[in-house]
This record gives structure tokens, C-alpha cells and sequence, in this order.
């Protein structure tokens, strides 16, 4: 037996330190996602202003004026205030709910437990990257209070709009500055979280739980850490070099004889591409942050509930390592239309078409993993085959995208939000939605009511079809993103369209009531459930519900088995072998 | 669906085999994670660096502070009093953490000789990333500062430091010399 890295002496008493300031990596997993709950709400409100602005352009919404009496006078919101609405929307659900639910908060939760651990390694360095995160978060929404507003120039920030400060529109003062600040506070916090993440797969497994049989989801978790941990490190110096743009007046990335506002801004030289190529090298491996949890969810529950062991593991993790290197090599298909060299377009255009083949070859093991097998509907199983239709639905699109010859007609349309909203904002989603329905019980040890998680699938599949496949045609039919309103132009005609997908966000956005019912209600009234509800073989379900602090018990779990040991003879009449089968 | 395959037969149950745990040492492994992204902070700046040089025809040459050099070797000698320090008492650890401190006040001369030639950190494209880079790696060296305060005043009042604290500390204070060398020969050969 290895001496564990870290012993809680005593279970800590105080509320404090037991649910506020706690190093319990189950606490903070929870903090995590109770923040990406928070988040998740605020930035949906947000999309369905935007929404109901494009579907009914004159009309106002009640109450909004009061809110914000600038950027929506009587209501009506202007085209200034839905860029910054859109802005919010994005670095709110890319950052702090793609990015904090499914890697920070279920990683963190479910990862020690995966691998046998009674903690994190560094616990207190886990417990400050959520508080940082928080941090992040409050400084992110704190533009909407100070100054003239959030910033307007999209989560991306394309400089020189986002390093010239005020000249550049409401918002583009302390707003973007608070962003800018925000992010890199956010990086500091991905990277304390990432470094955690990798030191516990690596050093703190029990004995027995060789790499080759760490849970898929662990894999998943360790790979996205590996590539936050690259990502994050290129963003913080670029935000560092935006807000000395923005403060110090330094030319990073502002070109000579810009004029503002008519007025000549005060910097030369600079290189507005430089932002792109700096951000993308963060952002495009930031989308498999986003979703490479997913990938690990869904691989970690369709065995359980087809009762089949997941077909080919080491091509799976072959294909997560596969997709971890490409995702460095693609980052300029996002800048096809950014006036770089032509040729290197062909250069991004291929690793991006090459990096398709392993998500599809996972693709298709998820597929034979299902075929044949004795599938269990739960809410669970549900949201899992749903990320993989999305997951489809959105990837095909890609193929179109990859290509500069294609992509230059259809980049600034509504193919592209439709795109990576079912790639990245949905399929993620559904990870996330798949990961709560299955480990509530070991959270909570309560179930979530499996009816209404039925009717949340069936209602919420429908509704993000019916919002993001039309968008596909708006974009074929040259409807450009970023718009606030199509009212005067040859878009008109597409208005009926546009309030089609704004009744299906809504009617999708309400749908997730009975979510947040469910959530909350199972939470104190939910049916009683065992250790090992789904009868799966991970470590997580060889303790109790919820856990003890230290995991285990005092115990530590000798590995015996892979997890994948489904529709095996056990030698009991039990179709599976738990890995710590005692 | 109506052409449901049968469900396979079982197979018959596995043999338990158990491999050894890893040999935890977090610490380390922290340390290089650390190394690691800190390592690729400083490419991404460096790639920026080589991007906006050619990028505008605005470039800016400027005599480095003779003093970056004198400052290095104090950063060199700091790195191998820690090594002394590993084995010997607190002392070899308080001149570490004072020849520490000595680069840190160097480098802030450097500066100020800079500035008093009206190079700024906004004046040109260059004096920027001259103060980024510095400024960056200073920060980290205070960090290290603050660790190595940490094995003094463990050393003083415990009268000894976990052996894994030390060589993470000592991993970590080595690699800001590599990763100043590798900034003063960048800075050399680009300012």
C-alpha cells in the first residue's frame, strides 16, 4: 500500500470549512456547479432578448427598458446593446459553463473518486481555483453595473475594436477592460485547476488502477487538462498584452493611423491579426475543452445502460490523444476571412479536415457500442444518445467550414452559429445533462425523478433542433450573424424564420424548468438510492451515497479489473465486475 | 425496432490482477506541469514578439542595461547556493534568498536606466516587450523568492524541511535562471 498523499485528519466542523472554504474536492466539484448553474440561467436570459429581438424587431419587452434604460430605451433593445448582449452571452457560456461544468465541476467531483484518491493532490490550490473562477466571474458581470456597459465586440474580442477603449462604443471602456481582466483571472484559475487534475491521474491512483484501466471519463478529464493547461497558458499573456493595449498605451496590437470616433487613436504599428492568431491558438483547443468531457461522460455511460463493454477503449483514448495534438494545428480556420496568406488557409484547411477522423471514428465506437446492446432508457442513457445525435448534426457542418472555399461564403452567417452551437454549446450540454442524471444519486444519494427527466430529453431535443436547424438555411441564404435586426434589408423575408427559432428558444428555455424543478426538488425529496444504482463497475459507485470526506472510508480500493467489464459472468448471476470486486 | 440482435452471450468472468500503485510524488509532478505551461506563457509571448517585429516597419533597437548581465550571474550563483543549501545549514539559504532579492532590485535598475533614456514601457514596440518579459519573469522570481523564505523560516523554526518541499522549490528556482538565459540571449538578439 502507498502512503496517501493527503490524510484528512478529522472531517472539518465549521460551516465555514466544511461548505464554504472547504478542500474537499466533492465540495468544490459542487461550487463548480452551482456556478455554471448561475451562469447558465444569466447567459440564457440573455440569448432570449437577442432571440425575441430578432423574431420581433418593434416589438418591446416589457420591463427592459427599466433595466437598461440606455442600451433599451421604452424597451426596444438598440444594435449596441445586443452586441453587448451577445458578447456577454458568449464569454458567459463558453467560459463559465463550457468550461466550468463539465471539466471543472464533474472532473472535479468525480475524478479523485474514479481513481481511487481521498482528494485532489493540491487540495488548497483546488479550493482557489474555484474561488478565483468565482472572482472571474463576478468581475465578467460586473460591466453590466459600472461604467457605460458590457463590451460589444463578442467573445472573442477581435482587436483593434477591443484595445482602443472608449473611441470604439459603449462598452468598449471599463466594460471591455473588466473583460479583458476577467479572462485572465479566469486562465490563472483554469490553470491552477488543470495542473490538479493532471498530478492526481498521474500520482494519486490506488494500487491496481494501472492508466489502462482508468475510467474513460478520467481519461477524457486528464486529456482536457492537458490541453487547458497549453490553452490557457497562451491566452493570460494575450489578455496581459490587450489590457496594457487598454491602460498603458502600448501598440500590441493597434495599427498606425486608426481613426475612432474621428479621432486618430495614439498607437502605431501594431498587429490587429496577432489578437486572432494569439487567440485562436487558445480557442479552437478550447472547444475540445468544452466538449472532450462529454466524449468521456457518454463513453462512461452508454456501457452502463447497454450493458456492453465500450467497443475499442485504446482506440478511444488513441482518438482523444489524436484530437489533443490536432487541436493545435487548426486554429487558423477561424481566420479564413481575416485576410491572411491564402496559402496558409490550405494549411489550416487540412489538419482541421484530418482532425474529423478521429471524432468520427469515436463517433462510430459509440454507435457500435449501442448496436446490439441491451439498452436501459433512463434520463441518463437518454441525454447520452442525444449527445451523440447532436454531436452528428453539428459535426457535419464542420466539413463544409473546414474549407476556405466554402467557409468564405458561409463564415459571417448564421451556418456558423448554428454549427458550433450543436458541436459545442449543445452536445456539451447534453454531456452535462447526461453527467447529472447519472451521478445526482452518488451526489445526493437521492434520485432524480426519471419521468421528468424523460419529458426534459424529449422536449429539449425537439426544441434545440427546431432552433438551431434552421439557422443552417438562414445561413445558406446569406443571413449575416451579429445583426441585431433584418427589418430594412433583402432579409426581410427571412423574419418568419427568424421568429420561428425565437419561439423554439423559448419554448426550449422554459423546457428547462422542469430541469431546475427536478434538480432542486430531488435534491430533498427525491426516492432513496443505493451505492451502485446503475449497477456500473467504477470506483465512484464502491463507496457510499454521497461519499464520506475521505472517499473510502478510511479504506483504500485495490483495483482488480478494467471498467469495462459489462456482460461478463461475474460468477453471482451479476452481469458486470465491479473494478474494486472485492 | 423491430430487428433487435440478441444480446451477446457471457463471457465467463475475468481474472483479478492487481499492478502496483504509482509512487506519489505530486510535488514533483506539479512542479513540471508548472514548468511546463509557465514554458509555453513565454513561447506564445515570444511568438507574439517575432510576429509584431515583422509585422510594421516601427521596430526599435536598444542597448540593453549592461547591469541584465551582472544580474545574471547573481541569478546563476543564487541557483547554486540552493544547491549548497540542500545539504548544509540556513545560511547557504539566506544568501540564496538575499542574491534573489539582489537580482530583483538589479533588474528594477534596469529599468530605471532605461527609463531615464525616455525608453518606456509605451514608447516603442520593443521597450514594451522588454518590460513584459521582465516584468513577467520578475514576478515569477518573487514567487520563488516567497518559496525560498518559506524553506528558511521552515528551517529556522522546524529545524528541517520536507525533502520534497525542497527539491520542488529548487526545481522551480533553477528554472527561472534557464528561463531568464533564455530571455536575455531572446532580448540579445532582437532588441
Amino acid at each position: 500500500m502507498t502512503a496517501p498523499a493527503h490524510v484528512h485528519a478529522a472531517p472539518p466542523q465549521s460551516f465555514l470549512r466544511k461548505y464554504v472554504f472547504s478542500v474537499d474536492h466533492k465540495v468544490i466539484g459542487r461550487q463548480y456547479l452551482d456556478l455554471a448553474l448561475v451562469a447558465v440561467v444569466t447567459g440564457m436570459v440573455l440569448s432570449w432578448i437577442m432571440r425575441f429581438h430578432l423574431g420581433f424587431p418593434d416589438t418591446a419587452i416589457p420591463g427592459l427598458g427599466k433595466v437598461a434604460p440606455t442600451g433599451a430605451a421604452g424597451g426596444v433593445i438598440t444594435p449596441e446593446y445586443y452586441l453587448e448582449l451577445m458578447t456577454m452571452h458568449g464569454t458567459i457560456m463558453v467560459f463559465f459553463v463550457l468550461t466550468t461544468a463539465p471539466f471543472a465541476g464533474f472532473g472535479n467531483y468525480v475524478l479523485p473518486l474514479q481513481v481511487g484518491a481521498e482528494d485532489m493532490a493540491f487540495p488548497r490550490i483546488n479550493m482557489m481555483s474555484f474561488w478565483v473562477t468565482l472572482l472571474a466571474f463576478l468581475v465578467l458581470v460586473a460591466a453590466f453595473f459600472i461604467g457605460d456597459g458590457p463590451p460589444l465586440s463578442g467573445w472573442t474580442a477581435y482587436a483593434p475594436l477591443s484595445a482602443v477603449g472608449k473611441d470604439a462604443g459603449p462598452g468598449q471602456g471599463m466594460g471591455q477592460t473588466l473583460w479583458a481582466f476577467s479572462i485572465a483571472i479566469f486562465c490563472i484559475a483554469q490553470l491552477l485547476g488543470a495542473l490538479n487534475f493532471i498530478a492526481t491521474t498521474l500520482d494519486l491512483r490506488t494500487r491496481g488502477m494501472s492508466l489502462a484501466r482508468l475510467p474513460y471519463s478520467t481519461w477524457a478529464w486528464f486529456i482536457t487538462a492537458v490541453i487547458a493547461l497549453i490553452a490557457f497558458a497562451v491566452l493570460m499573456p494575450a489578455c496581459i498584452l490587450l489590457i496594457l493595449d487598454r491602460v498603458a498605451g502600448t501598440s500590441f496590437f493597434i495599427p498606425a493611423g486608426l481613426v475612432l470616433s474621428d479621432r486618430l487613436q495614439p498607437h502605431a504599428g501594431g498587429s490587429p491579426l496577432l489578437w486572432q492568431h494569439l487567440f485562436w491558438f487558445f480557442g479552437h483547443p478550447e472547444v475540445y475543452v468544452a466538449i472532450l468531457p462529454g466524449f468521456g461522460i457518454v463513453s462512461h455511460i452508454l456501457p452502463v445502460f447497454t450493458r456492453k463493454p465500450l467497443l475499442g477503449p485504446r482506440v478511444f483514448i488513441a482518438c482523444l490523444i489524436a484530437i489533443a495534438f490536432l487541436s493545435y494545428t487548426v486554429w487558423g480556420h477561424h481566420m479564413f476571412l481575416s485576410g491572411m496568406n491564402p496559402f496558409s488557409a490550405t494549411l489550416f484547411s487540412v489538419p482541421t479536415l484530418v482532425i474529423t477522423i478521429p471524432a468520427t471514428i469515436i463517433t462510430l465506437l459509440w454507435i457500435g457500442t449501442i448496436y446490439g446492446g441491451r439498452l436501459r432508457f433512463t434520463a441518463a442513457s437518454l441525454f447520452a444518445l442525444g449527445f451523440v445525435s447532436v454531436f452528428v448534426s453539428g459535426g457535419i457542418s464542420g466539413f463544409f467550414l473546414a474549407q476556405p472555399s466554402t467557409d468564405i461564403y458561409l463564415h459571417g452567417t448564421y451556418f456558423v452559429v448554428a454549427h458550433f452551437h450543436f458541436v459545442m454549446g449543445v452536445a456539451a450540454m447534453f454531456g452535462i445533462f447526461a453527467g447529472t442524471y447519472f451521478w445526482f444519486p452518488k451526489l445526493f444519494g437521492r434520485f432524480m425523478n426519471e419521468t421528468l427527466g424523460k419529458w426534459h430529453f424529449w422536449l429539449t431535443l425537439i426544441g434545440v433542433y427546431c432552433i438551431f436547424m434552421p439557422m443552417h438555411y438562414l445561413g445558406l441564404a446569406g443571413n449575416v450573424r451579429r445583426y441585431s435586426a433584418f427589418t430594412d434589408d433583402y432579409l426581410k423575408p427571412l423574419i418568419p424564420l427568424h421568429r420561428f427559432i425565437t419561439i423554439a428558444a423559448l419554448f426550449t428555455g422554459a423546457v428547462q424548468l422542469i430541469f431546475l424543478f427536478n434538480l432542486f426538488r430531488s435534491r430533498f425529496r427525491g426516492a432513496k438510492a443505493p451505492d451502485n444504482p446503475w449497477e456500473a463497475t467504477t470506483l465512484e459507485w464502491s463507496t457510499s451515497s454521497p461519499p464520506p470526506v475521505d472517499n473510502f472510508g478510511g479504506r483504500h480500493p485495490v483495483v482488480t479489473h478494467g471498467p469495462n467489464e459489462y456482460g461478463v459472468n461475474d460468477g453471482r448471476g451479476r452481469d458486470y465486475i465491479m473494478q474494486a470486486a472485492d | 425496432m423491430a430487428a433487435v440482435m440478441p444480446p451477446p452471450p457471457l463471457t465467463t468472468r475475468p481474472t483479478a490482477t492487481v499492478t502496483e500503485a504509482p509512487r506519489a510524488q505530486p510535488g514533483r509532478t506539479g512542479m513540471w506541469i508548472a514548468i511546463a505551461t509557465i514554458s509555453m506563457s513565454f513561447a506564445a509571448l515570444t511568438s507574439a514578439m517575432v510576429v509584431r517585429q515583422s509585422g510594421a516597419p516601427d521596430w526599435r533597437h536598444f542597448h540593453l542595461p549592461s547591469i541584465l548581465y551582472a544580474n545574471t550571474a547573481v541569478l546563476l550563483i543564487s541557483s547554486l547556493t540552493l544547491e549548497w543549501a540542500r545539504r548544509r545549514s540556513a545560511a547557504a539559504l539566506s544568501v540564496t534568498l538575499g542574491l534573489g532579492l539582489l537580482f530583483v532590485a538589479g533588474q528594477i535598475t534596469a529599468w530605471r536606466e532605461l527609463s531615464a533614456q525616455g525608453l518606456f514601457l509605451a514608447t516603442a514596440a520593443s521597450s514594451s516587450f522588454f518590460y513584459v518579459f521582465t516584468a513577467l519573469h520578475g514576478l515569477h522570481v518573487m514567487g520563488g523568492l516567497g518559496a525560498v523564505g518559506y524553506l528558511l523560516q521552515r528551517r529556522l523554526v522546524a529545524g528541517r524541511v520536507a525533502p520534497t518541499t525542497f527539491a520542488a522549490t529548487a526545481l522551480y528556482w533553477h528554472f527561472m535562471a534557464v528561463l531568464w538565459l533564455y530571455l536575455l540571449v531572446l532580448l540579445v538578439a532582437r532588441v
